[in-house]
Parts: C-alpha cells; sequence; structure tokens
C-alpha cells in the first residue's frame, strides 16, 4: 500500500477533475482523461457518484469458499443468454406436424411442432445444438452451484442473525431453480421429457382429493391434452425467470446490507470487515469467473452430449426408455419413489383409490425437506437462545451438533439420490436391482443416523486435536535426542493466523435449563419447551471442548519459550528438565 | 442348293414308313430319360446328402451329450430339480436359430449358473455350432438359422432404405428401449437380470434373438413382427451405429444419471477448482512500476 502520494489521487477517485499535489508544490486541476469525463458526465446527470463511490470500495474477504455462490450467478447468466438464443427458434406448439429437417431417421414422422423445432434448433440451426447444450449443462450447474453455495453457508453459519431471511430466500431461490430445470425438461416433447410428465401427471393426482382436479387443470383436461407445453412454456421463460431475477436481486442487495462475513483472524472482529475493495480486485476476480463459468459450461456443451433427443425420438404414451431418470436434481424424490413400499400404501374405497405409495415420497417427502431447510435457522436460533449478530463464521468442527445435523441430513439426500440411479448402477456393476432396494430402505433410516454419530464425535476429536496445537504446538516431524540417549518430537507453535482460527470462537455451550418452579413454588409455564430446548441443546451442544483461557495460553507459551531456549543451551542439566518438562 | 434339297429329301424319305412313330417315341423316351438323368439328383446323391445329415446330426448329439445334457436332458427334454426349479428348459421345438444365437454368442454352455447367462467367447467350433445346431432341430420343428438376405437392404433404392430406418426405429423405439434403453445400451432386469447392449451385436444374432426370444425376451415370430420389420430394426440399429455422436462424446447413453455425474464431477470440480485458484491469487497493490520514486 505504499504508494506515491501523487499515485495516490489519481487512483483513489473515481471523478478526474481533482486537484493533485505532493505535499510541495501548489495543487493544480488536472487535465480530465476521457473515463473520467464520461464519469462526471454521467453523475451530472443521474448523480450516482455518491452510491457508486460507497459501493465501488465495498470491501469483500477473500476465501475460495464465498465464490460457490457466484457459480451459480454466473450460470444464470449463462443461462439467460443461451435461453433467448433458444427461443428464437423454439416453438411451444402440440400441433402435429411431418418432420421433414435434416435427420434422416425421423423424416416423415408425425411429431409435435414443439419437438420438430427443436430437432431443427440441433440440426438445422447454426451453432443451435451448442447453445442448448449449453442451456442445459449450465441448468445442471446451476441448481449444483446453488447446493454447494447453501452447504458453505450453512457449514460456516453464516445464515445465523442477521441473514436468516437471506437464507430463506436462497431456499426460495433453490426450490424455484428445480422447479425451473423440470419445466425446462419438459419442454422438447422428446420420449423422456414426456415420461417425465407423465411422472408428474402421476404425481400431482396423487395428492388425496384435489389431485384429479389439479391434473385436469394442468393438462387442459386427461393427459396429454394440448395446452401443457405452452403453459410450461410460459412459466419457463416467463414467470419463474422474473421470479428467480427478483429474488436473486433481493439476496445480493441483503448481502451488500448485511455486508459479507469473514473467516476469524488476526484483525477481524464482528464489527469490521478485512478484505479487498469492489474496484478494481473485486470487480476483476468476480467478472473474471464469469468468463470462466462461461467456458466450463462452453467445455461441457461441446464436448458432451446432453439430452439427445433425435435418439429418444418423439414423445408418444407407448413408448419408453431403460434408465428414464429426472435430472440430478430430482433424483432423490424419484429415488424415494423408487425404494417406497407399493402394495400396502395403496387403498381404494368407494371407487376412490388414494395413492400413499405415490404421494408419500414424490410430494410429501419433498415438502418435508424444503420445511426443514426453511426451518434451520430458526430452529438452531430458537435452542441456542442466541440473539447476538454474527459476523464471523464458525469452522464445521468448531459446532459439532449443527455439522452433525446437515451431515446426516446428506446422507438421507445422498441415498436417495443413489436409489434414483438404481437400475443404472445395478447394470454397472453387476447387482440385482431388488438388492439395492433392500439395502436401500434400510439405508436411508439407519445411515443418517449414524452419519449424525460419526460426524458429532469426529468434530469434538479435531477440536480436541486442535486444542492441543494451540497448546504444545504442532509436530515439526524433527526428532530429538536428548544427552541421555531419549528421544522427543519437537513442537512448534502454530502459525498466528491459524491459533487465531481456533482461538477466536465462541465455546459451544449447552443451554441451562430454567428452574420448573419460581421461588414460590409456581410452576414456570413454558417448562415443557425448555427442557425439550435444554434436552437438544445438551445433545447439539454438549460435550465440545472449551477454547483455552488467556492464562492456559499464555503459560504454555511461556512453556514453549523455555524449552526453545533449553533446546538451544546444550546444557546437559537443562536437558535433563526438559525431560522432565515435556508434557506428552 | 440342290445337294441341300437332295439330302432333305432322303432324310425325309422314311418319315410316313410303318415304324417312324415307334422310332420317333423311342427317341423321345430316351430324351426325356436322359435329360432327367443328367438333370435329376442321382439316387446316390440324395443318399449321400441324407447319410452327411444323419451324421452332423449324430455327431452333434455326441456333442449334447457332453455339453449340454446335465442341464437340457439327454433328449432335450429339459430337466426340473426336485424343488420345481428348472435346471435346463426344454429344447424340443426351439430350432436351430436358437442354438446358433446361445452358442455362437457364448451363453451357451454356462460357465456357472446364474440369474443369466452371459455372453462370452464361442467355447464350440463353428462345425460343432451348426452340428449341435442340426441336433437340435432335429428334435422337433423349429425356426432356422437365418441368412444374410433376410436383414439385407440390397436391391433398395435410397428412398426405401431411408424409410425402412425410419420404421425400423418407430419399432425399435416401441418394443425395444423399454429393456434395451433408447440407444441400445441395455438395461436392469429384476434379481439382477440385464438387458444387454445390442450396440455391437452382430445383425444375425440380433435377428436370432428377434426370432427365437433367449432369456426374459419376448420372441418376436415372424407373425408378431414380420421378417421385413426384423430388417427394418437392424437397419436402424445400423444407422445409428454409423451416424457421428452429433452432441459430443455420449458418455454410454446411459441417461441422465451420467449426465448428473459429470455436472458434479466435471463442471462442478472443475469450477470449485478455479474458485480456489482465483482466491489464491490476489492482487499485489503495491507493485511499483520500474523507476518509479517512493517519496
Amino acid at each position: 500500500m505504499s504508494t506515491t502520494e501523487t499515485n495516490g489521487a489519481g487512483q483513489s477517485s473515481v471523478a478526474s477533475q481533482v486537484a493533485s499535489t505532493n505535499g510541495a508544490k501548489a495543487s493544480s486541476a488536472k487535465k480530465g482523461s476521457p473515463v473520467g469525463k464520461a464519469a462526471n458526465w454521467a453523475d451530472e446527470r443521474l448523480g450516482l457518484a455518491g452510491a457508486a463511490k460507497k459501493n465501488l470500495r465495498k470491501v469483500f474477504p477473500d476465501h475460495w469458499s464465498f465464490m460457490l455462490g457466484e457459480i451459480a450467478l454466473w450460470s444464470f447468466v449463462v443461462l439467460l443468454i443461451t435461453g433467448v438464443f433458444l427461443t428464437l427458434w423454439y416453438r411451444p406448439s402440440m400441433a402435429e406436424v411431418t418432420y421433414t429437417g435434416a435427420y434422416e431417421p425421423m423424416r416423415g414422422l408425425h411429431v409435435s411442432e414443439a419437438f420438430a423445432s427443436t430437432v431443427d434448433l440441433s440440426f438445422d440451426v447454426r451453432g443451435g445444438l451448442l447453445m442448448r447444450q449449453m442451456h442445459h449443462w449450465a441448468a445442471m450447474l446451476f441448481i449444483a452451484a446453488m447446493l454447494v453455495h447453501m452447504m458453505r453457508v450453512y457449514f460456516t453459519g453464516a445464515y445465523r442473525k442477521p441473514r436468516e431471511l437471506n437464507w430463506v430466500i436462497g431456499v426460495l431461490l433453490l426450490v424455484m431453480g428445480t422447479l425451473e430445470g423440470f419445466t425446462g425438461y419438459s419442454l422438447p416433447d422428446d420420449m423422456l421429457s414426456g415420461t417425465g410428465i407423465r411422472a408428474a401427471d402421476g404425481f400431482v393426482k396423487s395428492i388425496p382429493v384435489i389431485g384429479t382436479y389439479a391434473s385436469f387443470f394442468l393438462f387442459d383436461g386427461e393427459f396429454p391434452g394440448s395446452a401443457v407445453i405452452s403453459r410450461l412454456y410460459t412459466v419457463h421463460v416467463l414467470l419463474l425467470p422474473g421470479l428467480i431475477l427478483g429474488l436473486i436481486a433481493a439476496h445480493m442487495l441483503l448481502l451488500v446490507y448485511h455486508k459479507h462475513t469473514q473467516w476469524p483472524g488476526p484483525g477481524r472482529t464482528e464489527q469490521n470487515v478485512v478484505g479487498y475493495p469492489m474496484l478494481p480486485v473485486y470487480a476483476a476476480k468476480a467478472g473474471g469467473f464469469f468468463f470462466i463459468v462461461f467456458g466450463v459450461t462452453a467445455l461441457l456443451g461441446g464436448l458432451f452430449t446432453l439430452n439427445p433427443i433425435w435418439a429418444y425420438g418423439p414423445y408418444d404414451p407407448s413408448k419408453v426408455t431403460a434408465g428414464s431418470q429426472p435430472d440430478w436434481y430430482m433424483g432423490w424424490p424419484d429415488g424415494a419413489l423408487r425404494i417406497f413400499p407399493g402394495p400396502p400404501l395403496e387403498y381404494s374405497f368407494f371407487g376412490v383409490t388414494l395413492s400413499l405409495n405415490v404421494f408419500i415420497p414424490i410430494i410429501l417427502l419433498p415438502t418435508i425437506a424444503i420445511l426443514i431447510l426453511l426451518a434451520l435457522p430458526f430452529v438452531e436460533a430458537w435452542i441456542t437462545k442466541d440473539k447476538r449478530e454474527h459476523h464471523l463464521l464458525e469452522r464445521p468442527r468448531d459446532a459439532p451438533g449443527r455439522t452433525a445435523t446437515m451431515v446426516a441430513l446428506m446422507t438421507f439426500y445422498g441415498l436417495m439420490w443413489m436409489a434414483g440411479g438404481n437400475d443404472i448402477i445395478a447394470i454397472t456393476f453387476d447387482l440385482s436391482i431388488n438388492q439395492i432396494t433392500y439395502f436401500l430402505r434400510v439405508a436411508v433410516i439407519v445411515g443418517p443416523i449414524l452419519a449424525f454419530i460419526i460426524t458429532r464425535r469426529w468434530c469434538i476429536s479435531l477440536q480436541r486435536k486442535d486444542k492441543e496445537d494451540l497448546l504444545h504446538g504442532y509436530e515439526t516431524g524433527i526428532i530429538m535426542r536428548s544427552a541421555q540417549g531419549g528421544f522427543s518430537e519437537r513442537h512448534e507453535p502454530l502459525p498466528v493466523g491459524k491459533a487465531y482460527a481456533i482461538a477466536q470462537r465462541d465455546p459451544d455451550r449447552p443451554v441451562e435449563l430454567e428452574r420448573a418452579t419460581d421461588e414460590n413454588g409456581v410452576p414456570s409455564p413454558t417448562t415443557r419447551s425448555a427442557r425439550l430446548r435444554h434436552r437438544l441443546s445438551a445433545y447439539l451442544h454438549g460435550g465440545g471442548v472449551d477454547t483455552p483461557t488467556r492464562a492456559e495460553l499464555e503459560k504454555a507459551h511461556a512453556h514453549a519459550a523455555h524449552e526453545h531456549e533449553l533446546e538451544g543451551s546444550g546444557d546437559d542439566r537443562a536437558l535433563t528438565a526438559r525431560g522432565e518438562n515435556t508434557p506428552h | 442348293m440342290r445337294l441341300l434339297n437332295r439330302s432333305a429329301g432322303r432324310l425325309t424319305r422314311g418319315r410316313r414308313g410303318p415304324l417312324a412313330g415307334l422310332v420317333v417315341l423311342l427317341l423321345g423316351l430316351l430324351m426325356t430319360g436322359g435329360l432327367y438323368s443328367a438333370f435329376a439328383p442321382s439316387q446316390q446323391a440324395a443318399a449321400d446328402q441324407a447319410t452327411a445329415d444323419d451324421e452332423l446330426v449324430a455327431q452333434g448329439r455326441e456333442l449334447f451329450l457332453v455339453g449340454c445334457a446335465f442341464c437340457h436332458g439327454k433328449n432335450g427334454e429339459g430337466i426340473e430339480t426336485s424343488d420345481g426349479q428348472q435346471l435346463g428348459p426344454v429344447l424340443v421345438g426351439v430350432g436351430a436359430a436358437a442354438v446358433d444365437f446361445q452358442v455362437g454368442t457364448g451363453r451357451m454352455p454356462l460357465a456357472a449358473p446364474g440369474q443369466q447367462g452371459p455372453s462370452k467367447k464361442q467355447a464350440y467350433s463353428d462345425e460343432e455350432r451348426e452340428a449341435l445346431a442340426a441336433y437340435v432341430a432335429s428334435l422337433g420343428p423349429g425356426p432356422a438359422i437365418p441368412s444374410e438376405q433376410d436383414w439385407s437392404l440390397d436391391g433398395l433404392t435410397d428412398e426405401e432404405q431411408e424409410e425402412a430406418v425410419v420404421r425400423g426405429g418407430q419399432i425399435f423405439l416401441t418394443n425395444c428401449t423399454a429393456c434395451h434403453n433408447f440407444a441400445g445400451s441395455g438395461g436392469a432386469m429384476p434379481e439382477g437380470g440385464y438387458a444387454p447392449n445390442v450396440r455391437e451385436t452382430e445383425e444375425q444374432y440380433v435377428y436370432e434373438a428377434l426370432l427365437t426370444g433367449p432369456g426374459q425376451m419376448p420372441s418376436f415370430s415372424d407373425g408378431n413382427l414380420s421378417q421385413t420389420e426384423k430388417r427394418d430394426v437392424i437397419a436402424y440399429l445400423n444407422s445409428v451405429d454409423e451416424s457421428p455422436d452429433y452432441g459430443g462424446l455420449t458418455l454410454g447413453s446411459l441417461g441422465p444419471v451420467v449426465d448428473g455425474a459429470v455436472t458434479w464431477v466435471v463442471g462442478i470440480g472443475v469450477l470449485v477448482g478455479f474458485a480456489v485458484w482465483i482466491a489464491a491469487h490476489t492482487t499485489r497493490t503495491d507493485r511499483k512500476k520500474k523507476g518509479e520514486v517512493t517519496t
């Protein structure tokens, strides 16, 4: 930062009409640069300099995990760009036409206009197939990146006060993104997307009481009707993108308002943000990352086939293919549907069928999952009774209960996801699809419980290791031999940054149980919920290791300094003393 | 001219003689008999052929008794185990095509009992396979081994060939993809069974599989799917095989599961790698230009 003074004036300001002085000479108005002139012109008319001055200097902390949300943002931009290209040729109509395009094995077939235009887009429009595949890959990446970003926010505790509502917006974005993906998957009207719509029809119909009405409303009559493609198109290009854009705007505005969270470290507190300014550092980093995301999407679109609709052929309710799966983000409800027991849960009375075997895994389960995600910050705040603002992140190991909860949820998700690909797993690894199903029926229940216990213990062990390193230094791998012939490993104190990261955290303390009765013997009205909270808190937040106190640290440091001194002395007596004092 | 008239006159002199009719009759008989004996297969040849067939069947039976009878029974009557399971199905009436398919693709003889016989290297020589087929065909009438003209598109115009491919595609997507997948990559069946990948399968075996319905596959007999329709399916498979991978690497054409794996492993993997790289390289704000003086 030791830039010269003359440089400093020109560098720091957007406006070019700034007097520059080096302190020795009188100041003189500099002639404005063209950029400065343009900025001045705009500011005189729009008055944006005030806001720009503040926001261009906005500081962002530097960490790779803070860029995961950006992957989602930039894939969404890629989706908008490629999507506009696709709308120029795609025709959302289920009218029957004769295919006469370039793809020979389909020439002369009667297909829907939507399908014909998508095949034309792939074979007769220059660059169309690349755009289609880029759009689809970007969609897959969009949702994947949102999920990864969400995991980062959760595991670091970044959703705590004041960011709970931004977490809620994020969950809504994930839901919208999934729906947007599903509607897009359905538009080409090929065999796979038709199978998907057919399945969706079944899911809607499984909803008790309103199912059939909802299905008839959606399809404007019995499946497949002639309206669903154009309706899905409107939802896909107008309704959902509008909602997603609005939610993204709100997400970003709240990010700016709250300021970004940061990892604990030297000089970092709950009151400040340490990092680099928006301009030029973050503008360059984020802008550059857009081109990387665009490039990776283009490479994927150019190198890997995605949804070869010409091979699937047009949709026809009499046709289906082995390996009919939804895109990955719908894989886990599909898996739940695949392994869910069938016959005992389908009832029929008074001529009405109640398909709980479909309703529970595909409608109820995802709804519960979304509600759990939405509730996570509020439930944690209720359990911990923590009303403070948090701008410093927590490492996953420092909150064992939280980390274990998400790992359990992830295990459930992952096992359900596996079930969604059970047929592909069966043929790839020469397994029996029935055995996979039986295994997973048990594993989706036992797995998360095991994952919770293991993760919690693992986190606490890592805390112990951290404390050990903090107090006694890390193992250098250097073996020292004393004059008496004893061997010991030399320990060095942790680097300052690392020591801060470990020491600068709140110890995870369970909430104390309020007294059940007051001093007059009157029972407390909140006892029951307080007891539940206490029990949850004791399990989720108990058992952790306390951070060392100042006194403990100072003692350990003094001890380490003493040890070094002795090692250097070569004094026989001193070495004996060291041997006695070594804590291991 | 005179000479010609004279000889013709001599030749025809006796045509109205009393023996003329008899001579013509004899001559006719002689010629008919001669022609017959010249063109008709001799008794000996027919006998030779019958002997060869018998020998082939006998040779096939020898092989059958050694390699197949343990499960299928000594006369191909099939064997049921005491608990009602089938050790080997009845082979009476399955025809030569079934043997040609099962033995030619290496499915039979089984290396081990299991849900399904995997295709492997053929265990018998082509002659032995022929003998086995002849023996099984002799047990009862069944479909014969098809020949190339059954599935060849030769003799069709370009337009007709194109139509055959389109028709074959529709038949394939209606009847085959539910188990064999849209690109013929194969799919899972209950209890560890599977519909195999058919992209690399030889035309003859595709035809025979359709004809005989091996394992859990339904049989598409000629009444079900005519010879022309089977031919069209093979033509479609060939055309798909010959066409380029328009969208890039197909990743096994297994559908969205593999695409999801690529998204996470390649897409998210590479992008997170870049994020780490970007975060690790930050601008040096104190870098000075050459010759710059700090005051």
